[in-house]
């Protein structure tokens, strides 16, 4: 018998259900492309048969990391950029938890972008929406790793001298199994994509672009939008490594001369998960750790028998 | 200074294979009987360097190193054989033995590999007359020629073990049994040739003129010679602790690699990740999600786990980590001890945040305050530290093996199964109330775990209402902050009266001085203590293992009852005594310190030497490497 039953817990779900009871209500700005996120998740979650009580949301700090004050899962806010790290524990602690992170792109990217090299080369099995709005907003609008060149803010007032970081590139250079970009003002795309991403068994990373209208004013709305998939202009192959490097490292060339490029970029649906590869090696178990300690007939190792080669 | 203990010292290069060697001598020492204490000094090279063990082995009970040694195996330094290393490092051949000798005991016996160490080097150091007068007993032997000619050059240890048990007198029978459990075929019968063949050659050659034997004992119960590490890891073990993250630092590692070689055969995860801040991080992650967890590093390393500590702190997630204090600051000096990390512990991460933190003074302590850390950390749901150092990390010594014969303890402490949450408070939108402030107990609200059904809250490290929503009410914050800060009050209440005390007591009650210790200096004070007391002075010991929450009531008893007290720690600015003044708030005229920071742990004589200097009121400076600081205003 599980001691999680919210796990798989099969039932018809009513998007409601991951909207709060009573406060808080979003307190992002209006006509932030943070709602959308939100809106997607309420949409694809219920799609994908989740339910709320089996999805753990951990997020970072920043904007992006109120998400889970408005999104009525289990909720882990942690530190900025360390949303990864939180994450990862817990999925391997209870590998039946739906985890999904989310962080800005100064968060995940930034400082963080240690914990997002790593958590791609290990092909977690998660879902990680990055909020890219190319700004940090909730520290009111300096600049950020995905800030274009020359993009004048309070803490760099000639212009940043710094070409912006290539988040898709990274990604799949670090061994992320699903890549794909969407956008706030593409809702039906962003479903689509997060509820393939939380059914990937895999790394599944989605650079989310979120406008700011508060604080990133110069940037696009990203609209117009293209979706590379439905495009007769784009022809490439989302399983070749190579063809979906050259289509990444076309998407941020042009994302600052604004031609916004959008989609699936690269699905390697046959790279084992972390888990299945510590699993193979023996150094994970079968059954979800989590689920021992309520296991009134499950037997405790002790040091007692550890001690022959002491003696 | 007795004479019915060996200490023995193995020296040689970095990499010559001195740990197995000396591990396994200590064993075999350990079942003739004897009671065993290892101490390591190695450098922080891959190969090479100056290194030695030392193990102190004697009938009666032994808790720390001994005053200098009286045996001395010096191999040569292999690697500084490398021509091109030389003329880095200059010639190292000799250094087991040059490097060795001001400690070595008048009386004290010296083999030495004359196929390494050669008659120039032998002249240069003037060895004949430093023997001569202090009595040493020389026994130059080939033992690099004799390994080659049996079996393998490495095997000179081999050859040195079997000349020492010639030389002290002893049976090769243990020897012999525990190089069975380590190797086999070849090597391990060149081994086996090596030893009978160095015994042989040294009773052969030989009329010995030394008086030192090796002691005769007998053990009560059966014995396990582990080291700190090892109990800190087995202490988690036994607490249900199923979940390991962590970064390589020394002297951490060893507690890292102990669990991580274990835990697959046991349904345990052990992670290497990208760095400190992730390893913390998942330990609260893991913890999060309902399994124990821990992590820890050693003080550079640990300096990164501040964030997530005072996340787990923040979000009430119970929380183990381990800081293997080495020498600092910064790099410092990787492979020595100092206690120079306790304010870190102590105050590091933002805020007004809390952590309990022990400091075990010896082996079993280690394990038992493990365990308890754990039993606390998931009780009261507040990060526990446990924090050692490099001393008490790589020293061994014997325990009763019947001393681990214990039940384990994997309970989660003040979390609730799914029925519970049933009957539990929630808002009334259906949300569970995790940090309910009004049904707490010992400032503790039990919480619930991801996937449980009715258990669903948001956890933040931001200021949060019950429910967890993030909040800046006035009111709601003082609340929370109040009952969090209720724990550390609740804890020193239940370690005072429901648990053994883990401090720790020495000679007699009604003594007129006090010294007063914390952590691995516990053993040297506790034989220093002995030998003042045999030397008519009337002294007692206080060991303190509680730094957070203080143990106020014992430590004051114990200042009260003294007319001074000397604090005795291993580091440059007197740490342990700030926190006691500040947690006492009082005794500044009655308290000195006696302070050490070269890098090299106490050695009972020089708390001794201390002790006379500054409070006997000797008129004279300290021979050792010690600092005094002055009580308070003087």
């Amino acid at each position: 018998m599980s001691a999680f039953n919210a796990i798989g817990d099969e039932r018809e779900i009513d998007r409601d259900e991951y909207t709060p009871g009573i406060e808080p209500q979003p307190t992002w700005c209006p006509g932030c492309g943070d709602f959308g996120v939100l809106k997607a998740l309420k949409q694809a979650l219920p799609e994908a048969g989740k339910t709320p009580e089996e999805v753990l949301t951990v997020t970072g700090i920043g904007c992006s990391g109120k998400l889970n004050s408005y999104l009525d899962t289990y909720g882990f806010h942690t530190i900025h950029g360390r949303a990864l790290p939180v994450a990862r524990a817990a999925k391997l602690a209870n590998p039946e938890l739906e985890v999904i992170a989310a962080g800005g792109d100064g968060d995940g990217y930034g400082i963080g972008g240690n914990h997002f090299i790593h958590s791609a080369r290990e092909n977690h099995d998660m879902t990680y929406i990055v909020f890219n709005n190319e700004i940090f907003g909730l520290t009111k609008g300096q600049t950020s790793p995905t800030s274009p060149k020359g993009h004048k803010s309070k803490t760099q007032p000639s212009g940043s001298a710094k070409t912006p970081l290539r988040p898709l590139s990274m990604s799949l250079n670090a061994g992320a199994s699903y890549v794909a970009r969407t956008a706030a003002v593409n809702p039906n795309q962003a479903k689509e994509i997060i509820k393939e991403a939380i059914e990937h068994d895999g790394f599944a990373h989605i650079d989310f672009l979120t406008q700011c209208p508060t604080w990133n004013k110069d940037a696009r709305q990203y609209v117009p939008y293209i979706d590379v998939q439905e495009s007769e202009d784009y022809e490439f192959d989302t399983t070749d490594r190579a063809e979906a490097a050259e289509m990444m490292r076309e998407t941020e060339n042009v994302l600052n001369e604004g031609t916004v490029l959008t989609g699936r970029y690269y699905v390697d649906e046959d790279r084992p998960s972390y888990s299945q590869e510590k699993k193979a090696v023996g150094e994970m178990p079968d059954q979800p750790l989590a689920e021992r300690y309520f296991d009134d007939d499950a037997e405790w190792e002790r040091s007692y028998d550890l001690l022959e080669r002491h003696t | 200074m007795s004479d019915d203990e060996l200490i023995w010292r193995i020296a040689g290069g970095s990499g010559d294979g001195i740990d197995s060697t000396s591990q396994n001598f200590a064993k075999a020492l350990m079942r003739s009987g004897l009671n065993v204490f290892t101490h390591r000094h190695y450098p922080s090279r891959i190969r090479g360097g100056h290194t030695y063990v030392e193990i102190r082995a004697a009938a009666h009970e032994v808790q720390s190193r001994g005053d200098g040694y009286n045996f001395l195996l010096a191999l040569g330094d292999s690697f500084a054989r490398n021509p091109q290393e030389e003329a880095y490092y200059g010639n190292e051949e000799i250094k087991p033995l040059s490097e060795n000798l001001d400690d070595l005991r008048e009386g004290g016996v010296i083999i030495y590999d004359e196929g390494l160490i050669g008659e120039d080097d032998i002249e240069a150091l003037d060895l004949e007359a430093r023997a001569e007068e202090n009595d040493w007993h020389v026994y130059p032997l080939d033992l690099r020629g004799l390994a080659k000619e049996h079996g393998r050059e490495v095997m000179r240890n081999t050859a040195g073990v079997g000349a020492t048990a010639a030389l002290l007198d002893m049976e090769l029978e243990h020897i012999e049994d525990l190089m069975e459990d380590a190797m086999g075929g070849d090597v391990l019968e060149a081994n086996i040739e090596i030893l009978h063949e160095a015994y042989d050659s040294v009773n052969e050659e030989y009329e010995f003129d030394h008086d030192l034997r090796a002691p005769t004992g007998e053990h009560d119960a059966e014995q396990a010679l582990l080291s700190g590490s090892n109990a800190i890891a087995y202490g988690a073990i036994d607490a249900g602790c199923r979940f390991i993250s962590g970064y390589p630092m020394t002297p951490w590692t060893d507690v890292f690699t102990i669990l991580s070689q274990n835990f697959p055969d046991m349904g345990g995860i052990s992670e290497q990740v990208e760095d400190e801040i992730a390893a913390a991080a998942l330990a609260v992650g893991a913890s999060h999600a309902g399994v124990k967890a821990m992590s820890g590093s050693s003080g550079g390393g640990f300096a990164l786990m501040s964030e997530p500590l005072g996340l787990a702190e923040m979000t009430e997630t119970p929380l183990v980590l381990i800081e293997a204090m080495r020498a600092g600051p910064s790099t410092g000096m990787p492979t020595k001890p100092e206690q120079g990390d306790l304010e870190h512990v102590l105050y590091t991460s933002q805020g007004d945040s809390q952590r309990v933190v022990f400091a075990p003074g010896s082996i079993e302590e280690a394990y038992e305050q493990t365990r308890l850390a754990f039993d606390i950390a998931w009780d009261y749901q507040i990060p526990t530290i446990i924090i050692y150092d490099q001393k008490l990390s790589g020293e061994n010594t014997n325990v009763d093996v019947e001393f681990f014969d214990r039940e384990p303890s994997p309970d989660l402490g003040s979390t609730l199964t799914e029925e519970e949450l049933r009957e539990a408070a929630h808002d009334n939108s259906g949300k569970f109330k995790r940090f309910n402030h009004e049904d707490a107990e010992n400032g503790v609200a039990p919480r619930s775990l991801p996937g449980q059904k009715d258990g669903r809250y948001l956890a933040t490290g931001n200021e949060h209402n019950p429910v967890g929503h993030i909040s800046e009410d006035p009111d709601n914050r003082v609340h929370q902050m109040d009952r969090r800060l209720e724990k550390l009050e609740s804890i020193r209440e239940e370690l005072d009266e429901e648990r053994e005390s883990t401090q720790t007591y020495f000679g007699e009650d009604d003594a007129e001085y006090g010294i007063i210790t914390w952590g691995s200096s516990q053993g040297a004070v506790e034989e220093a203590i002995e030998r003042l007391n045999e030397n008519g002075h009337s002294v007692k010991g206080l060991s303190v293992s509680d730094m957070v929450p203080f143990p106020e009531r014992e430590v004051t008893e114990f200042v009260e009852s003294v007319d001074e007290a000397m604090v005795v720690e291993m580091n440059a600015t007197a740490q342990f005594r700030g926190l006691l003044q500040k947690e006492l708030g009082r005794f500044g005229e009655k308290l000195t310190s006696l302070l050490k920071y070269n890098g090299n742990p106490f050695e009972p004589a020089e708390i001794v030497e201390g002790y006379e200097v500054n409070l006997a009121d000797e008129d004279r400076e300290p021979t050792a490497q010690v600092r005094i600081e002055p009580a308070a205003g003087d």
